[in-house]
């Protein structure tokens, strides 16, 4: 095992939606192995022995593909490393007195529940807008009836690998969800099974996404710099052109 | 044996019986599917698959997640495929051939029946997420790619990079968003199922709390359906995601299901190994690797030197050793126990851990280095970014982890349990798999309960029933919401000085080391000795701060720890009762002179089905026994 060392975690403490908020600070040892959110169960089973309350943030998979964590640390959305989700990053990109300020999304669509944790059912309700295909169950022909080519097929699943983690829209200064919301575009309008409801797939969750009160775009790219899965802005220009389309000739 | 378990298996030629079931079993008219409310509780491939069909039926759909958003569940998480007959490589495949591979690779321990339809529908699956718009991998003619996995000789997995389950949880949330939208289906978020309603006998609702605010709710329905996963977490550190749990299916058992082969577990041999007491769990590096990977030890004890200073004469490179056949490619529940044994012998690699070599220098010299990329190139990846070491430079450290559970809830061929009006889905029941379950076959069957099986067989009871008969005013809510709130008033009231995560991790180490790759009597005696001091730490000295009034995951954490507690002696007195070794579940007193898993088909060719009887008293083994007309049970051999 190698060497422990200390930092210094300065996290924020909020109790709901409408509380005051205020940043707290807790000294960890850590190891090198620990995962970041392993340094925070270390400290939060401080404070629980200690009679004081966890500090609450959202994980579950710890191998980041669920979308669940994630927070800013020292203003970068899921820390330091490049392409990876804040379960995945690890205590060894940090090193003796380090200072991490720890911080939850900050955007008007995603309200904070309780400290790290914060509301990120507007997604959800930019997927129901229509990012699906009307299929019914039992209803589809064999699956090799429509052959769809590879470069397609594997552009469409590159877009596909959105975790809905929302690092995107916490990283834009506008708190656009146009990444995210062009991504599920892409993935569904690129395959032949989609083109159906393109243009009124396409109309129906852009409206939802402005209606959520997420920004607009202005090109800034911080949203694809800060995606864990290295999903890439190109999405948000075939979305606009999808738009445009799709308003001028309501398919 | 006091369980009426009826398996309501089809007579006659196993073929067509899914077919002939479906033409018997009882229709609800279209005009009044709409007057039947069906509570489905999980939304992960399952749950989500289920709800989305039935609210597409014409049913009411209340569906229930404790995660934020439906696609949290761990569903996502699934790497490798999922497996279907459609035989597109032309390489023999059939729906025979899926069902022989699942019934043999499942050691004999599962119902004919079943897999067969499960072997059936598998097909149906691919079809539909095909046309969901899933982006599997395809050929360069625009085709369905295929590839081969462990227990089959045959290419008949269907996947989408190393993200199969993700690409198909996320066609089930849309199916699933789709009905949300149209208002059919009414989805709860944040909400945990904390018991079952049982109104005469019947499931009519369940009772909930919402993890946001605190507060406790019922909710009525004609039926309930549960789909809320395995119980892999009863040993703290496994594959599962940190918040599956038993809860669901443990409080359906205590209000009468009945719960088969809890001893069953998959421990899957190619995990990153425990690095220290802070582990919170363990990763999956995909199967695929053993490929080309070589799996080694050093031939001396406590010899840890670098990997790469440890020449070919001082390591032994046991798989391919023992096993000349088929080497480094021997079924997962094999190769676990091998590592085991080096281990527990002594020959582990990592320093006051457990772990061996998986060694890619033999195939970057033959392959070349942008080969080894290409195939495993994300792999490599994902395993520097835990570790800090590329596989490129040094071996990489695995050792096995628990990764699925076989047993579960109790079902008929219908997927009800013994409860009228309760129904288990998915890895939350025990029907295909029996004691191993084989790669790429968790997501077709999670699919294939949700989309294709429940949405028929449900009708069968909901006929029989009157549409919203049972509201919630129903005394039986206000006793089972009167035991949740009691419990959780209970659990807040000690005010001690243990979190609920360092008695889990407890009880995660006692099952591991009593209960986990290798079985004894004496260790299972030991381990079920040990329980009733953990549970006492727990009742008398858990520390919870804060209040049931608002988002506490402390107090969540602890609800699940609580029901852990309770499951894993029954777990263990399945494991002491089972005298036999089949697939996942290794009884040490019972294998063959050279070291392989010794069934007892006299004794143990049965489910068997635990029933609750009361606070503090034993509960009771029932059987199913299991007949073999197609598939003869044979013993596995991979020499």
């Amino acid at each position: 095992m190698s060497d422990s060392f200390v930092i210094k975690a300065r996290v924020w403490r909020q109790d709901g939606p409408q509380s005051q908020g205020a940043f707290e600070e807790h000294e960890v040892t850590c190891v090198p192995e620990m995962s970041f959110l392993e340094m925070l169960d270390v400290l939060n089973e401080r404070l629980v022995s200690e009679g004081k309350r966890a500090i609450a943030f959202e994980h579950d998979c710890r191998e980041g593909i669920c979308g669940s964590c994630g927070a800013m640390v020292n203003g970068q959305p899921h820390g330091p490393a490049d392409r990876t989700t804040l379960c995945q990053l690890h205590m060894r990109s940090f090193k003796q007195g380090d200072v991490l300020t720890i911080e939850p999304w900050r955007a008007e669509a995603f309200p904070v529940i309780r400290d790290l944790v914060v509301d990120r059912s507007s997604f959800d309700r930019i997927i129901q807008a229509g990012g699906y295909i009307s299929v019914r169950t039992g209803a589809a022909q064999d699956a090799n009836q429509i052959p769809i080519g590879k470069i397609i097929a594997d552009a469409a699943f590159d877009a596909a690998t959105c975790i809905g983690c929302g690092a995107c829209a916490a990283a834009c200064p506008n708190a656009s969800a146009s990444l995210f919301t062009s991504a599920k575009l892409f993935h569904l309008n690129s395959v032949p099974q989609g083109e159906v409801e393109r243009g009124q797939r396409t109309l129906a969750m852009v409206e939802q996404m402005d209606a959520e009160g997420f920004g607009h775009c202005t090109n800034h790219g911080e949203c694809e710099a800060a995606c864990p899965k290295g999903i890439t802005i190109n999405h948000i220009a075939a979305m606009n052109r999808d738009l445009i389309r799709a308003t001028a000739t309501g398919r | 044996m006091t369980l009426h378990l009826e398996s309501k298996v089809p007579d006659g030629d196993i073929e067509t019986a899914w077919s002939r079931h479906r033409q018997k079993i009882k229709l609800v008219n279209p005009a009044n599917k709409r007057k039947y409310t069906v509570i489905v509780v999980g939304t992960g491939l399952a749950g989500a698959s289920a709800a989305a069909t039935l609210s597409e039926l014409g049913y009411h759909v209340k569906a229930f997640s404790f995660h934020d958003s439906p696609r949290r569940a761990h569903s996502i998480a699934a790497q490798g495929g999922i497996n279907a007959a459609k035989n597109y490589q032309n390489d023999g495949d059939s729906v025979y051939r899926l069902f022989y591979d699942t019934v043999k690779g499942g050691d004999f321990r599962a119902r004919e029946e079943n897999v067969y339809r499960l072997a059936q529908v598998s097909v149906d699956i691919i079809d539909h997420c095909a046309a969901q718009g899933v982006p599997f991998a395809r050929e360069y003619g625009g085709l369905l790619a295929n590839r081969s996995f462990g227990g089959a000789l045959v290419s008949r997995t269907f996947y989408a990079r190393g993200q199969t389950g993700q690409q198909l949880l996320l066609g089930a949330y849309q199916a699933l968003s789709k009905e949300i939208a149209r208002k059919n289906v009414e989805m709860h978020t944040r909400k945990e199922m904390l018991d079952v309603v049982l109104v005469d006998g019947h499931a009519k609702g369940i009772v909930t709390r919402c993890l946001r605010t605190g507060k406790i709710e019922r909710f009525a329905a004609d039926a309930v359906v549960l789909a809320t996963g395995g119980y892999g977490n009863v040993f703290y550190l496994s594959t599962n995601a940190r918040a599956s749990n038993v809860t669901a299916s443990w409080r359906a058992y205590k209000r009468g299901a009945g719960f088969a082969n809890p001893c069953f577990t998959q421990i899957h041999p190619t995990c990153i190994p425990v690095m220290g007491d802070h582990q919170s769990k363990l990763t999956l590096m995909s199967e695929s690797l053993r490929n080309d990977g070589r799996v080694w030890v050093p031939k001396q004890k406590g010899d840890f030197r670098k990997a790469r200073e440890i020449p070919d004469a001082d390591r032994d490179y046991y798989l391919e050793r023992i096993y000349p056949t088929f080497g480094n490619l021997v079924p997962r529940d094999v190769a676990s126990r091998a590592a085991k044994r080096m281990v527990d012998d002594g020959h582990t690699v990592v320093k006051g851990g457990e772990g061996v070599f998986l060694d890619f220098a033999e195939a970057i010299q033959r392959l070349g280095r942008d080969t080894v990329a290409d195939r495993y190139g994300n792999l490599f990846e994902m395993y520097e970014r835990i570790t800090g070491d590329s596989p490129f430079e040094t071996p990489m450290k695995i050792y096995p982890a628990v990764h699925y559970t076989m047993g579960g809830l109790w079902v008929d061929y219908n997927l009800m349990t013994n409860v009228p009006g309760l129904y288990a889905l998915g890895e939350c029941n025990f029907s295909d798999h029996g004691a191993n379950r084989l790669g790429a076959s968790a997501l077709m069957q999670g699919l294939a309960d949700g989309y294709f099986v429940l949405p028929y067989t449900i009708g069968d009871y909901l006929a029989t029933q009157k549409s919203g008969a049972v509201d919630t005013k129903h005394t039986s809510f206000d006793e089972s919401q009167d035991t949740v709130q009691k419990r959780i008033d209970k659990m807040l009231a000690i005010k001690g000085k243990t979190p609920p995560n360092a008695i889990h991790r407890k009880l995660g180490k006692l099952v591991w080391e009593h209960c986990g790759m290798g079985r004894t009597k004496e260790g299972l005696e030991a381990g079920l000795a040990k329980l009733p001091a953990l549970r006492e730490q727990f009742w008398n000295d858990l520390a919870i701060a804060g209040s049931g009034q608002e988002l506490n995951q402390t107090l969540e954490q602890a609800g699940r720890v609580a029901d852990f507690l309770e499951f894993a002696e029954v777990k263990m007195t399945d494991a002491l009762t089972r005298e036999e070794s089949c697939g996942g579940h290794f009884r040490e007193e019972h294998q063959h002179p050279d070291g392989e898993a010794k069934r007892d088909d006299e004794n143990f060719c049965h489910g068997a089905v635990w029933e609750y009887t009361g606070e503090g008293n034993a509960p009771i083994r029932n059987q199913e026994p299991l007949s073999f007309r197609y598939v003869k049970p044979s013993t596995r051999s991979y020499k």
